[in-house]
């Protein structure tokens, strides 16, 4: 075999033309990159923190410290995400007047299409599976999840996926497609290079993390909570992540289903979505949005559990209308399923498939609309005290709302084929998004971060976040919804017409107003940590909650609860408060836990190694590693022994641990 | 309803009232349940690839169409091999539930063999139809019949995978409650896939031969 042909059974069609060395920006990302990854890295070695990161953590079946993981990964990589979106505002805010900006359409076309992808699911997928890892298990009173092990495998796989499309900046590029990669332009014909390959592989990659963790967590609800918490007592957000996760196990399976007919198309030339062959590239697009628009609510969901949360524990009182809340869940997770198609009014299904799905899309206001007036009835008479959860409370109210009237203008098919694809739309998923999703997810932040850390976030710094997050995404998005009236169509590179530049300039500074909201949030963490002392909480329970993971010291130990919390009301730790339950302090038994492996980083990197691979067409790599996954995988079934007790006289110390602690502070 | 719920009075010391337990609590085993969350999961691909074959099933691009091309004699044979598959998996379980390790691993090897006869006589079918130039590169109708009958048959070979492991680990470790638990999840995992497959062999075989 001569040389070229060993090189391509090696490398497929990697080489060093794949390295975009001639695109400054790129090559500038990646100094930066390099530089400050060798730098942690150095400090990392230099403390000798590898052991303690490798057993403490990454190997880590703890549903609290995966939790703390997702939310690591899905912070960093808002912070990718929020680079691609300022770059959009700034290219569209100078690209007038035969200015063509300093993106070239190749370029722009990857930056848009790697925002969507990179926020949706590396950033709040994690994000959302973070909080729901880290509270659900303290909410019903268990001690870790059903499944740890895979758990542990979940999160690193959604590291994999991250680490690929992380990848396709500096080895390659990334697909030029959108967001949900549409055929007949992410088939082979018009996107032949390995863009739509790093699209496909890392999200097949993420969405097994995905789909497992929905079925872990389904099964912890239904199977662990701690006796006499019935599903009616529940607390809300354990209710909204169990919808979640249901949908989770719902829809993924149609992404993973679509997006291999996807791979089928581009790897052995099938013709599922082909313009020829009898391929309907309408199919890809229908599948998708089942997948899609039930992603939504597995989004927000969950927030709107936290919002549930925040506002009974900040106004002092039980959660209006609880029952309603559970129903309104339950109804919004079934009519997620229905509306898929108003995502496409515009393929021209006709008049009653149309009005259907308009219609069942405007119904799903209804159930939203209860939840507002719950959270605003828990408001009323309430002695509400403002603080941050509570201030992203508010605000996700005010703003939340807009965006979904503005959902319900374009579930009028009429109007939705004048506002179809235009900035309109932009701004109304931006609306509902940022103001509902990623308000929810900082207000949980700042609500669970003292469970998780024993101490308080610094509240000026967040309430300046807070504010630059608010005024910004209004500045930001409001021309949008102008530009959208006046016909102006989204993914665009640069403008004709100079009287639109205002709005873009106007729409630019927005995002710069969120820049700053994001830099307060990181100086928030920042500050927090050197005040760590002043704003310690030694009782566990900083604000006063009403749930059980308030019950047990922040952080809480390993074990959760040295004794399983029986439950008598749906704000169990507020009954318990209440009836001075107190602490139960004799008895300790020895406590049966799950055993850490590192089976999953393992596991995960050979998935990475997979997907790359198929990527880059190297077959034989792609083989090898996917043999090596499988070997891995039946090896770590040999091993039975997976748990271990910590001793009663180790819990007995650490609870006497914990009384002196109180004893001292009170 | 829970709002209807009288407040506490503060500060009553309820003394009857447990809010600790004072036992260990053994949380019922989710796996079953976990597994079967699983296969549902599962079970919505197989849904996408038959709705895609209900779209595009009779897509066939001026080539040959289902008519033309399936051998029912032979796909009856592969049908009665994959059930009786279930079944012999079946006569294992009854024997794991008589703690006979010996005539179990028996019985779980005849359902390997079966597995492994449904495969053959698959991958002859596929081979004959690519030797004819039905290709699944020939029309959608033909990707969407290899993709869904092929993403069953990837199914059947991780479950005899599974299988062998399996009984290995039967053989070395015995019937703990660990395998047990994991040979009910391959049950589950194989008699799903003959549902499937009783689907495929009506939907695909059985009608797509009707004009």
């Amino acid at each position: 075999m001569n040389m070229p042909d060993l090189a391509k059974l090696i490398f497929g069609r990697l080489t060093l033309e794949a390295i975009p060395y001639h695109e400054p920006i790129l090559i500038g990302t990646f100094v930066a990159v390099a530089i400050g990854g060798i730098a942690l890295l150095a400090l990392i070695t230099k403390h000798k923190l590898w052991g303690y990161l490798w057993s403490e953590w990454f190997t880590s079946i703890d549903h609290k410290k995966i939790g703390i993981m997702y939310m690591v990964l899905g912070i960093v990589m808002l912070l990718r995400g929020f680079s691609d979106a300022i770059m959009m505002r700034a290219q569209q805010a100078i690209a007038f007047n035969g200015n063509p900006g300093f993106l070239p359409p190749h370029h722009y076309d990857q930056i848009f299409t790697a925002h969507g992808v990179i926020m949706i699911f590396f950033v709040a997928m994690p994000l959302v599976t973070g909080l729901m890892n880290y509270v659900v298990p303290l909410q019903i009173g268990a001690r870790d999840v059903a499944f740890p092990f895979l758990n542990n495998f979940s999160f690193w796989m959604t590291v994999a996926g991250a680490m690929l499309v992380m990848a396709s900046l500096f080895v390659g590029e990334f697909a030029r497609t959108g967001w949900l990669a549409y055929p007949p332009l992410s088939g082979l014909a018009q996107s032949p290079d390995v863009g739509v390959d790093y699209y496909i592989w890392s999200l097949q990659v993420a969405g097994v993390g995905t789909t497992l963790s929905g079925i872990n967590l389904i099964a912890t609800i239904v199977k662990m909570r701690a006796p006499g918490m019935s599903m009616m007592k529940m607390p809300i957000f354990t209710w909204t992540s169990l919808c979640t996760n249901v949908l989770i196990v719902a829809a993924f399976p149609v992404l993973t289903a679509v997006l291999v007919l996807l791979s089928l198309d581009r790897y052995v030339g099938t013709n599922f979505f082909t313009n020829d062959f009898g391929g309907n590239a309408m199919m890809y697009v229908n599948l998708i949005w089942i997948w899609g628009h039930p992603e939504v609510y597995i989004l927000v969901l969950p927030v709107f559990g936290v919002f549930s949360e925040v506002t009974s524990t900040f106004s002092r009182k039980r959660l209006f209308g609880y029952a309603s809340m559970v129903y309104a869940t339950v109804v919004i997770t079934v009519l997620s399923y229905l509306v898929w198609l108003h995502h496409f009014f515009t393929m021209g299904s006709g008049a009653s498939v149309n009005s259907f799905f308009g219609i069942t899309t405007m119904i799903i206001s209804i159930p939203t609309g209860a939840k507002i007036f719950n959270w605003l009835f828990t408001m009323y008479r309430g002695r509400i005290k403002f603080d941050v959860p509570m201030l992203w409370t508010v605000g996700f109210m005010v703003t939340f709302v807009i965006g979904g009237m503005t959902g319900v203008m374009l579930a009028v098919p009429p109007a939705d084929f004048l506002l179809h694809n235009s900035l309109f739309l932009i701004a109304h998923f931006h609306n509902v998004i940022i103001g509902g999703v990623i308000f929810g997810l900082f207000a949980g932040i700042n609500y669970w971060f003292p469970k998780a850390f024993g101490y308080r976030l610094d509240p000026f710094w967040g309430k300046v976040s807070f504010w630059f997050w608010l005024v910004g995404f209004w500045v930001a998005f409001m021309p949008l919804y102008v530009l959208g009236f006046m016909g102006v169509t989204r993914r665009m590179n640069h403008f004709e017409d100079p009287s639109l530049q205002i709005w873009f300039q106007i729409a630019a500074f927005g995002a710069f107003l969120i820049a700053l909201g994001i830099g307060a949030f990181l100086v928030q963490l920042w500050v927090s940590y050197k005040r760590r002392d002043e704003l310690r909480d030694v009782t566990g329970d900083p604000w006063h909650g009403r749930t059980l993971e308030w019950s047990t010291s922040s952080p809480p130990p390993e074990y959760n609860f040295a004794f399983t919390p029986v439950i008598h009301d749906t704000d169990a730790w507020w009954d318990m408060k209440e009836r001075n339950a107190g602490r139960r302090l004799e008895g300790y038994l020895p406590i049966h836990m799950p055993k850490n492996t590192g089976a999953g980083i393992i596991l995960a990197g050979l998935a990475f190694v997979f997907g790359f691979a198929m990527i880059w067409h190297m077959f034989l790599v792609a083989g090898l590693a996917f043999v090596a996954l499988i070997v891995t995988a039946i090896g770590h079934t040999f091993n039975y022994k997976r748990d271990y007790h910590i001793p009663a006289d180790v819990v007995a110390r650490t609870e006497a641990a914990r009384t002196e602690e109180l004893a001292a502070h009170v | 309803m829970s709002d209807m719920h009288a407040t506490p009075s503060a500060a009553v010391a309820d003394q009857d009232v447990e809010f600790w337990m004072s036992k260990d609590h053994h949380p019922a085993n989710g796996t079953l349940l976990g597994f079967w969350i699983y296969l549902m999961s599962d079970c919505l691909i197989f849904a996408c690839l038959f709705a895609t074959y209900g779209v595009l099933g009779r897509s066939y691009a001026g080539g040959p169409s289902g008519a033309d091309l399936f051998d029912l004699p032979l796909v009856a044979v592969n049908t009665t091999m994959l059930l009786l598959s279930s079944i012999t998996y079946g006569f294992a379980v009854l024997e794991m539930q008589k703690n006979r390790r010996g005539t179990m691993m028996a019985w779980l090897i005849v359902t390997g063999l079966f597995g492994a006869a449904f495969l053959g006589i698959e991958l002859f079918e596929f081979a004959h139809l690519i030797h004819e130039g039905a290709g699944p590169q020939r029309s959608a109708f033909l990707s969407s019949f290899f993709t869904l009958v092929g993403t069953h048959g990837l199914h059947v070979t991780f479950g005899i995978i599974w299988l062998i492991t399996l009984l290995f680990q039967v053989g070395r470790f015995g019937l703990t409650p660990a395998n047990k638990r994991r040979i009910m999840c391959l049950s589950m995992f194989w008699h799903f896939l003959d549902v499937v497959w009783v689907g495929v062999f009506t939907f695909v075989y059985l009608m797509g031969v009707l004009p």
